[in-house]
């Protein structure tokens, strides 16, 4: 039955179209898709504890995200011309170089516009912030120009991971890299939100902010160290990307920042697990609505999705349900 | 035990069940409030008044059970089945918070008028066409603020009509929020602890308040009242009915004489609410 | 005095040791093609300019806080104050708009126009944000919807302006409705998101949907408004409005004509938010925004209310597409972005929520404003963005804050915006 149906499939839409039926291929989607949403779950993590924490979108946080890419493109290019040649040390220091000074970004930021206006209402911080996006992304483009940068790819190399006869899937060793250092970085901060100190004062002021500085944790510390955590997140995340994708330019910040911010609504707003799931969540979609159906409509595809969730779920994935309180 | 059924009861709550997750606000408690009569509720922080009041008023669905109003015109509804505000439009049950919501960026008379919404707008296209001046809308708003100033001079507001809302004085907004809620012309008013926080002079002209909203006065037909209220004083005073719940549950139900009296409300306030369990008090 | 001042000093030393910490990579070294690969190129003095700037703008700062004389007004007063100069200064922005044409050249007619269109744009998104509390990130989808419905219907039926102007408005509505009736249930920043997605959803539908929209290359030739059915055409014969008069055919004629619309359209816009506002329909926004769920327990329906309120903001938004598309006679989805919408709401926010005065005065300075800053072309989006953050820290509530009551008894008083909610949904 299968194999008379993919003869008619066959028929009406070529050869080319027969990949579709092919595991091999759905395989490469599944690795593909896994990659992008990483980076989009390290962008979202950002998001949703600035949200977690003080209720604000940090608009501004998707260009640093593109900071943290430039920083890095930097740091990669400096590090080749010093004559640095081992690709681990090099990927090493550029993390954390581009990593340190993003979270200083991160720090700025929140110091300039966005504590002024804490407790203030609703709108100006979020119009503070759409103004910080602007600064940050003209800030770039006047300091490094508007083309785009090219990157020559540092890590070559595939391994094939299983073939049929219409296609071979494979991982290439920039994936593993990515899903690796991703991971890595992840369980540190997962290490650092539940296990110290200081992420249990984090947790406490999402909690309750008020409270928590009544309690004598430093309120304005722990926010401020919030941006930093997330802007650091959101600049290794532009280095993955930049070494995925091996172009950027100033642009990249608003469209990974929306779609970061997609998935952290996807997963449950103020979630830590929650916005890692839906930036895998995101990416999946995206790279399968590309490879199947078109890849112009691949944004819309993800946004189409994130309202039928939100319509269903209004409160993502792992959200908590909030019980109205009359 | 489900509560005898009055010939003339206003509204019919049978076995109401509410449940969070795994926790039980109420327990199938069935009561009635009677037309013309002042119901209160009464019971220990945490034993569910405020879930009952959020059931009747629409804003919680029930877990199981039946909420049945039956209007002097005749008639029965659900209310278990209507969204908030239909049960608010259509059976004409209003009702007042805890935490009092007036819109407080709104002047005292605005939230009067916000409250004839309904009244003042019967549907979208009327709305928009009055922008043209088409709907007759002025009249419409004439009889409205008429009716506003009435239920201002009733509370005593009408001095500060045109404060806002949130500048007035903490048992100010306690009366504009009745206020509001009556220019709804409700057949039931629902009023979760209306004397909260009020001095014992101003609780004192609640409760002529509330007598005067039950009997009726200066052409309003009069209302029925249903109330949460932890001042006992005000309770004593008004109440033609009280209910009182714990964890809960019904366990006494009767005249102000009659509960005062009942030892299963005596021990439940005096916080020795085991007797079930424990033989030794049971005996 | 000398011990402030050493403070001082080491205050502006360490934002200047921060700055060099940020602009030291990202100014100092720029990538730039090189043979085969990026190369670096060192700007240190670049860093010190900037770095420089910054220790004296920060000095200069402190310097001003602390000579600042003491006793600043009180929000009440502002408040008041606010409310009396709105008395004076809005038949005065009238009288200026109606006016202009007689004295302006052809650039100011320009700038008027452009200004015109986004205080339209504003008032429009103010019945939705300011009014009924309600976060639209994407109110330039309707923009677009307007724009787009007209080119459209003008291209392919061959109809005229001024009947595709209601029909552009009544698409946008629709696409408001559409939009509305599944996400309005959501709260808050949730509502915020999805509003975002769908004006991307649009843009880049209309960007890839080529054979409706002819995707980037956009739609050109789209027809001028007619007056009375007089064309604008520079070729004088019959039918045409130069012709008509007897007058020499030129081009100002049709900027003026153009100018007198969108100043029509923005009073109509005006017009209708200060009426409803008075209506029930209005007060029910304002309620909405103020409490949800008192309006719930006051038997009103807030979904069909916060629709309503969407669908007339989107009818406003259709309508000045429809306009800009007219305008520009040509229109593609680049001038449809998240950008737009951004400006929108910034100019909403930065004039004070539901204040239609405020709307105007911030359009007038955020678009008069970074026109001014267009010799400074790539400095000029930075500015922009700068100023943005400053205005909202000088003025977190708009420049025109507080409320007139839509009704009252004796005599209407202003209230404070600390009384004023700010909607949640």
């Amino acid at each position: 039955m299968a194999q008379t149906l993919q003869q008619i499939f066959f028929d009406l839409f070529g050869a080319d179209a027969m990949i579709a039926f092919s595991p091999a291929y759905a395989l490469q989607q599944l690795v593909n898709g896994l990659t992008l949403g990483m980076i989009y779950g390290l962008i979202a993590v950002g998001y949703t504890m600035v949200y977690g924490i003080i209720g604000m979108i940090n608009f501004a946080h998707g260009d640093i995200f593109m900071v943290g890419a430039f920083l890095s493109l930097i740091a990669l290019t400096g590090l080749s011309a010093l004559g640095i040649t081992s690709v681990p040390l090099a990927l090493a220091i550029t993390l954390l170089f581009a990593a340190g000074i993003a979270a200083l970004y991160g720090w700025t930021v929140e110091r300039i516009a966005y504590r002024p206006l804490r407790g203030s209402f609703r709108l100006a911080p979020l119009i503070s912030a759409i103004g910080m996006s602007i600064v940050l992304q003209n800030f770039v483009q006047v300091s490094q120009g508007a083309r785009v940068k090219p990157m020559a790819p540092m890590i070559d190399g595939n391994l094939p991971l299983f073939a049929d006869g219409l296609f071979t899937a494979q991982i290439s060793a920039m994936q593993v890299a990515i899903m690796l250092t991703t991971l890595l970085v992840l369980g540190v901060f997962t290490w650092l939100v539940t296990r110290t100190p200081l992420g249990r004062a984090m947790r406490a002021c999402e909690q309750d902010l008020k409270m928590a500085g009544l309690l004598g944790i430093d309120t304005d510390a722990t926010i401020s160290l919030t941006f930093v955590i997330g802007a650091a997140l959101a600049a290794v995340a532009g280095l993955m990307f930049l070494l995925y994708y091996g172009v950027i330019d100033f642009y990249i910040g608003f469209v990974a920042g929306v779609k970061a911010f997609t998935a952290a609504v996807l997963g449950g707003i103020g979630s830590l697990p929650g916005a890692v799931l839906g930036g895998l969540a995101i990416g999946l979609i995206e790279t399968f609505w590309s490879a199947y159906f078109t890849v112009e409509y691949k944004d819309v595809a993800a946004f189409s999705i994130l309202v039928v969730v939100l319509i269903f779920m209004p409160s993502g994935l792992l959200g908590h349900a909030d019980v109205e309180k009359v | 035990m489900p509560a005898p059924l009055m010939p003339a009861s206003l509204l019919e709550v049978r076995d109401l069940t509410m449940r969070f997750g795994g926790l039980t606000a109420v327990s199938s408690l069935s009561f009635a409030v009677r037309a013309g009569e002042i119901t209160a509720v009464i019971g220990p922080n945490g034993a569910g008044k405020t879930t009952v009041f959020n059931c009747i008023t629409g804003f919680y669905r029930p877990t199981a059970g039946g909420i049945a109003l039956s209007p002097p015109g005749g008639g029965t509804l659900a209310l278990e089945r209507m969204p908030g505000h239909r049960i608010a439009r259509r059976a004409r049950v209003a009702r007042t918070f805890q935490n009092i919501r007036l819109f407080a960026g709104m002047t005292v008379l605005e939230n009067l008028l916000v409250a004839q919404h309904n009244t003042l707008m019967p549907s979208v296209a009327s709305g928009l066409l009055a922008v043209f001046g088409l709907s007759g809308h002025a009249h419409a708003e004439r009889a409205a603020i008429a009716r506003a100033r009435f239920w201002l001079d009733a509370v005593d507001l009408a001095a500060r009509a045109d404060d806002p809302a949130g500048a007035l004085p903490y048992g100010a907004q306690r009366r504009l929020e009745i206020a509001r809620a009556m220019c709804t012309s409700p057949v039931l008013l629902c009023l979760d602890e209306p004397a909260a926080g009020l001095n014992p002079r101003e609780s004192e002209e609640l409760s002529t308040l509330l007598r005067r909203i039950r009997d009726g006065a200066g052409g309003e037909p009069g209302c029925s009242i249903l109330l949460i209220e932890h001042d006992m004083g005000v309770v004593m005073r008004i109440s033609d009915h009280i209910v009182v719940l714990d964890h809960g549950r019904k366990i006494s139900d009767g005249s102000p004489a009659e509960v005062r009296a009942d030892p299963a409300v005596i021990a439940a306030y005096l916080g020795d609410g085991d007797d079930d369990d424990s033989p030794a008090t049971a005996a | 005095m000398p011990a402030r001042a050493g403070a001082a000093l080491r205050d502006a030393f360490l934002s200047a040791l921060v700055a060099l910490g940020l602009f030291g990579v990202l100014i100092g070294l720029k990538t730039e093609s090189g043979p085969g690969s990026l190369v670096l190129v060192a700007r240190p003095w670049a860093v010190v300019i900037a770095v420089g700037l910054v220790f004296a703008g920060r000095l200069a700062l402190l310097a001003w806080r602390g000579w600042r004389p003491a006793g600043t007004p009180s929000p009440r007063r502002l408040v008041a104050v606010g409310g009396r100069i709105g008395r004076v200064l809005a038949p005065l922005l009238l009288a200026f708009a109606l006016s202009l044409p007689f004295y302006a050249g052809r650039y100011w007619m320009d700038l008027g126009i452009l200004v015109l269109t986004y205080v339209m744009l504003g008032w429009g998104l103010n019945i939705v944000v300011g009014l009924a509390g309600l976060l639209d990130l994407g109110y330039v989808a309707f923009y677009a919807v307007g724009a787009y419905s007209y080119a459209l219907l003008a291209q392919t039926f061959g109809l005229g302006f001024w009947t595709c102007l209601p029909l552009a408005g009544l698409l946008a509505a629709c696409w408001g409705v559409m939009l509305g009736f599944p996400v309005l249930r959501l709260r808050g920043d949730y509502l915020a998101i999805v509003t975002l997605a769908f004006g991307e959803i649009i843009r880049i539908v209309l960007l890839n949907w080529v054979s409706l929209t002819n995707g980037p290359n956009g739609i050109s030739g789209i027809p001028r408004p007619t007056l009375f059915g007089l064309t604008f055409s520079m070729g004088g014969g019959p039918g045409t409005v130069s012709h008509f008069f007897g007058v020499e055919p030129d081009i100002s004629q049709r900027v003026i004509f153009l100018y007198y619309v969108i100043l029509g359209l923005a009073l109509l816009t005006n017009w209708v938010s200060l009426r409803l506002r008075r209506l029930p329909l209005g007060r029910a926004w304002e309620a909405l925004r103020e409490d949800e769920i008192a309006c719930r327990a006051l038997g009103i329906n807030v979904t069909t209310t916060k629709l309503t309120a969407f669908a007339i903001g989107a009818c406003f938004g259709g309508f000045a597409g429809a306009f800009f598309a007219t305008r520009q006679a040509f229109i593609s989805p680049e001038s449809f972005t998240f950008m737009e919408s951004a400006m929108v709401l910034a100019i909403v926010v930065l004039g004070g929520l539901g204040s239609q005065l405020g709307v105007a005065l911030a359009a007038l300075i955020m678009i008069g404003g970074s026109e001014l800053f267009r010799d400074f072309a790539e400095y000029r989006m930075l500015v922009f963005g700068g100023a943005l953050v400053a205005m909202m820290i000088l003025r977190p509530r708009g420049l025109v804050s507080g409320r007139t009551p839509s009704v009252s008894l004796g005599t209407a008083k202003q209230i404070s915006p600390d009384l004023i909610a700010q909607g949640r949904g």
